[in-house]
């Protein structure tokens, strides 16, 4: 049997997938239902629920990065419209 | 005994799990001459490297620690050195450090030898073989972990390795701090954005200030000349594997480290002054680092991959455990433990940390792993500056 996909911590707000996961493909995920916008390809991440632009990204239950675009439940997570939250406070 | 593995005695208490001699080239020029002694002993490795002449300063002294770290590593039971004569890293200088770790040593300079290089080859073997036949008399005998210094690694990261391997890794490393060994996490660039986390475990304030120090340094440095960190960190390879930012490569990256607290934070190439879990500064090249690992003493180094690697150590067992199905399956002769069955068959990591637990534990014992199989056994010293900063361009 096979997991498509894995979240770290109850608290993120995206997960992690395990397998290629089609565009529209429904996951049920803590009891709601979750449809993919857009492929998902194997060891990347979709969001879990609605994130703002300018909130955080939560994996492993710690800041992973910042949302510079809104991000719907589903949608691939990744370089295109998350970036580092570490490197703009440091900077 | 419970848990333990057989090992070969050394001086001053310590314990190796290979019996080599190692054949040392003090200096590029005189690399083949090293190489040609070492294909004609058994039991053998030639230590070589592209350095020993022309180096100054900070870049000088890291060649010279790494050099002396790797031929006092516990695994080599005595070191032939070669010089040439006229470099400025000389065959007496590493002799003279070497010899503190009460191995056999010997060494000469090419240049001194009538008959050049011929005669060389002759006279390193000889001296070779006598070595090596001593070797072969110490017999293995029964020793627990806390005698034991792990390295962890990773390279060619995705974020498959932090959700399978680094995690299974991580228990490894407990087990081995609990048991009262030594641990020893190096790559400190990729703890860039994990630092509250790692100095929350700190073993004191003290240690805490230095690791952020430490990082807050190297940030300011590489800034001053003009380098943008994020172009580096993560890698493309890395973001191609879906890991977005350096906070997130950080994260799956320590938990190879476990939950144990920090004793310290080394200098690269620099040994443990105690046992626990340590950081190494050292600069997220896996070849580098892995050098910086063994010459701090670790006699086993076990590493993580996602998008596979072939990579191995001269001095240390590489022990590679991968989380990516493709891989295990494309890569499989590079691949010591399948961690990809937490995905593919439900297994749970605890699972999987037994199974690499046992592999530590038959490679301590004398048990090839894949890269020494395949004669994967590569060196490179980190250079922390260039010691003729200049260029055209």
């Amino acid at each position: 049997m096979k997991n498509k996909y894995i979240i770290m911590n109850i608290e993120d707000n995206c997960a992690t997938s395990l397998d290629k996961i089609p565009k529209d493909e429904e996951l049920e995920i803590n009891n709601s239902l979750i449809k993919i916008k857009q492929e998902i390809p194997f060891g990347h991440k979709f969001a879990l629920k609605n994130i703002n632009k300018g909130d955080y990204i939560i994996k492993y239950g710690e800041i992973i990065g910042i949302a510079i675009k809104d991000i719907k439940s589903g949608d691939w997570v990744h370089v295109h419209n998350i970036q580092s939250h570490y490197l703009e406070e440091t900077k | 005994m419970n848990d333990g593995f057989l090992g070969y005695q050394r001086a001053k208490g310590l314990v190796g799990i290979r019996n080599k001699v190692a054949i040392l080239s003090s200096v590029v020029c005189v690399n083949n001459v090293a190489q040609q002694i070492s294909n004609k002993l058994e039991n053998s490795i030639a230590i070589t490297h592209p350095l020993g002449c022309g180096q100054f300063g900070p870049d000088f002294t890291y060649t010279i620690r790494t050099l002396v770290g790797l031929a006092s590593n516990p695994n080599i039971y005595g070191i032939v050195i070669i010089g040439l004569g006229c470099e400025n890293l000389t065959s007496k200088l590493l002799a003279n450090q070497i010899k503190r770790s009460k191995k056999p040593v010997d060494f000469f300079n090419v240049q001194d030898i009538q008959g050049g290089t011929i005669a060389a080859i002759e006279k390193g073997i000889k001296i070779g073989k006598k070595m090596t036949a001593e070797a072969n008399e110490i017999k293995r005998e029964p020793y627990d972990f806390s005698n034991l210094v792990l390295g962890l690694e990773c390279g060619g990261s995705d974020s498959i390795s932090g959700i399978t391997a680094n995690p299974a890794v991580g228990i490894v490393s407990d087990k081995i701090v609990k048991l009262g060994g030594t641990s020893i996490l190096p790559e400190f660039t990729e703890w860039i954005g994990t630092e509250h986390l790692l100095m929350k475990r700190a073993n004191n304030k003290e240690v805490a200030e230095k690791i952020k120090s430490a990082l807050d340094n190297f940030l300011e440095n590489i800034m001053k000349i003009g380098i943008d960190f994020r172009g580096i960190q993560p890698t493309p390879g890395n973001i191609q594997g879906g890991l977005s930012t350096i906070e997130e490569k950080s994260l799956g990256t320590i938990t190879k480290a476990g939950k144990a607290p920090i004793q310290g934070i080394l200098n690269y190439s620099e040994r443990p002054k105690g046992k626990g879990l340590w950081l190494m500064i050292e600069p997220g090249l896996d070849v580098e680092s892995m050098t910086g690992l063994a010459a701090a003493g670790a006699h086993v180094i076990i590493m993580t991959t996602g998008r596979g690697t072939p990579v191995g150590n001269l001095v240390s067992p590489v022990i590679k455990i991968c989380g990516n199905p493709k891989t295990c399956d494309w890569m499989r002769c590079n691949i010591d433990v399948d961690a990809s069955k937490i995905i593919t068959e439900n297994k749970r990591v605890e699972d999987i940390a037994d199974t690499l637990w046992q592999k530590l534990k038959n490679t301590c014992n004398g048990d090839k792993i894949q890269a020494e199989i395949l004669g994967f056994d590569e060196i490179a010293i980190w250079r922390v500056r260039g010691t003729f900063p200049f260029s055209l361009e």
